[in-house]
């Protein structure tokens, strides 16, 4: 299998203090990979070095194959982002934004049209798609950010807890669409803190302060720490690298 | 199109439609202004007509009566007699029933056809100083067109002509329009940047872009293009109410004016740009841009304060506020038909000043959105 995404002891500090220590990480093509930790735990750090947004105090990292110590415009044009915080334009329609977002990706006016129309069907915003994004539902918006996300037919997708703080039914029907979008061959880098979505990913890390403390299928963890949620694993690690530390 | 070209239209665009989505942001940006100006026009009239004026005249005699004449003669002066004791003339400034006496004394008939310099007392309210002196200086000129026409044949040996070039009559809309002109466009552009880039950084939609290809040299010009193509249709605004309704004349080039004003609105965005990579709010935003822009050009441009009567120090730092430069070339352009080679010296401090505060202010945003 092809890697998308792979670090070497990826590190980041913010004066004394370590937000992301020696990371070292396998990420595989068409994978669902959950990454897990409680918040403060370096996840949203780990990912900002990962898109370009920050640059790592040590350590090196290829994202599709490239460096990004020196070559992060090849990177961006081959990722799609959704931020934590949800980061559309409330006053523009559902529309405009995709348009806008198509526009800043350089996409050719017939190329947007024929992306925005394939993508409202994708995550079912059709019938929304000249409403002002403020008036949306919590749960449309996170669709419309993730539709944001793939204007440009990117490979690789980091989505940086994409459904705190919508209801477990929205959050049932976006991991669907996290889903749909991983069989159209597309490597998904999805960090949660809830631990019942770590069972749907192929492949999980679990993070605790800035160090990698686990990495494998779920499946495979639980039966490594004898449990029977992936709850409990966290549960269980946390306490024993607290032992450690 | 290349791919640049394209972000930076795809950025522009989104900027007109916040701006087309909120009527109300785009009524302020324009109403605003006419307020001002209409606002400056009417309120700032620096001509007095129609002073109060006593007048205690215990000479009473045909050339007195002449003298007070005069002064009801003039439109700046409205003349009651007071036939009181000089010491209650203060109880009239205390009621504001007058504004300035005028004090005739008893032998001014006899001592007007003898000696060649008779005196009268002119006491003049000086709680606004800057009335007081013009009150003074149209006493003089009455009493000067007083001594001209019943003067006989004592004659200075020379008289001086006055002349006043450029706004013979002295009015004041032809200060202050370009001033508000100066005014309203570095307030506007400063705001209007620094809030729109601190926007997106506290939306957290400056986050999502910088994940694109996108540069920070594209979003700076997608950013800027809706505002200067705003500002200068404000900046038209302005000169058209300036023109047709205050009579302000026009007598150099628009192009070397549309040319000048492009410089001064970079400054502006330039400061705007500054601004947003300091603030971390669109409300510390807008009290920086006020602060930077609203003082300063009011007070240490020229605009209504001559920069020559003010302590050295202040002088100095008037060197610094780039409204005093565009002043001058907006005040040269419409008053005197200055042309391009006449306005070499303010166009290109500006221009300097314009291209290192450029320079400073992208230098700071591209590492500020790099961090």
């Amino acid at each position: 299998m092809n890697i998308s995404v792979q670090t070497r002891n990826l590190t980041r500090r913010f004066g004394r203090f370590t937000a992301v220590d020696r990371v070292t990480l396998d990420v595989y093509e068409g994978e669902i990979f959950g990454f897990l930790g409680a918040n403060g735990a370096g996840k949203t750090t780990l990912i900002r070095m990962l898109t370009g947004l920050l640059k790592p105090t040590e350590g090196e990292a290829q994202v599709a194959g490239f460096d990004v110590w020196g070559q992060s415009e090849a990177i961006k044009r081959r990722i799609g982002y959704m931020s934590q915080r949800f980061s559309l334009y409330e006053d523009l329609t559902a529309e405009e934004n995709l348009t806008f977002y198509g526009g800043i990706y350089g996409l050719r006016r017939d190329q947007i049209e024929q992306r925005k129309a394939i993508l409202f069907e994708h995550v079912g915003l059709q019938p929304f798609a000249g409403q002002m994004t403020r008036d949306l539902p919590l749960g449309f918006k996170q669709r419309l950010a993730l539709a944001c996300a793939l204007l440009h037919d990117p490979p690789i997708v980091f989505l940086d807890e994409p459904t705190s703080g919508v209801d477990p039914k929205a959050r049932r029907s976006f991991w669907n669409l996290i889903y749909q979008t991983a069989q159209l061959g597309k490597t998904l880098f999805v960090t949660t803190h809830f631990m019942d979505e770590a069972e749907y990913c192929h492949r999980v890390g679990i993070m605790h302060m800035g160090r990698m403390i686990a990495v494998g299928p779920p499946g495979q963890l639980k039966r490594q720490y004898d449990k029977s949620t992936m709850q409990e694993v966290f549960i269980a690690l946390h306490q024993s690298s607290e032992e450690a530390a | 199109m290349n791919a640049s070209l394209k972000r930076v239209v795809a950025i522009a665009r989104k900027e007109f439609l916040h701006i087309i989505h909120d009527p109300r942001s785009l009524v302020v940006i324009f109403v605003l202004p006419i307020f001002q100006l209409t606002m400056f026009g009417y309120a700032l009239n620096m001509e007095i007509k129609n002073v109060d004026l006593a007048v205690l005249d215990y000479s009473r005699s045909p050339i007195s009566w002449q003298l007070v004449q005069t002064f009801e003669g003039s439109p700046f002066f409205h003349v009651q007699y007071f036939d009181g004791q000089p010491d209650e003339l203060e109880r009239l400034f205390l009621q504001r029933k007058a504004r300035a006496a005028l004090i005739i004394h008893p032998d001014f008939g006899r001592d007007f056809h003898r000696q060649p310099a008779t005196p009268v007392q002119l006491i003049i309210d000086a709680v606004d100083p800057n009335a007081a002196t013009l009150i003074r200086n149209y006493s003089l000129q009455v009493i000067a067109e007083f001594n001209r026409r019943f003067g006989g044949e004592i004659r200075l040996p020379f008289d001086v002509e006055k002349a006043i070039w450029f706004n013979p009559d002295l009015k004041s809309a032809y200060f202050f329009v370009p001033g508000l002109l100066a005014l309203i466009l570095i307030m506007l552009c400063t705001l209007l940047t620094s809030v729109t880039i601190t926007r997106e950084k506290e939306m957290g939609t400056m986050e999502q872009i910088l994940v694109s290809p996108v540069k920070p040299r594209e979003i700076i010009i997608g950013k800027v293009i809706p505002y200067i193509v705003i500002s200068m249709t404000i900046g038209v605004l302005i000169l058209s109410i300036g023109i047709v309704l205050f009579g302000v004349p026009f007598r150099g080039s628009y192009v070397l004016l549309a040319l000048f004003s492009s410089i001064y609105i970079i400054t502006a965005l330039s400061m705007g740009l500054m601004i947003s990579t300091i603030a971390r709010t669109q409300q510390v935003a807008m009290m920086m841009a006020q602060i930077a822009t609203l003082l300063p050009t009011i007070i240490l441009s020229g605009f209504i304060f001559p920069l020559s009567s003010m302590p050295r120090p202040l002088q100095w730092v008037s060197n610094i506020i780039p409204a005093k430069y565009y002043l001058k070339i907006v005040r040269g352009i419409m008053l005197k038909g200055n042309t391009f080679s006449q306005l070499i010296e303010p166009a290109g401090v500006l221009l300097v000043m314009t291209l290192l505060l450029f320079l400073i202010a992208r230098r700071r945003f591209s590492m500020h959105l790099e961090g």
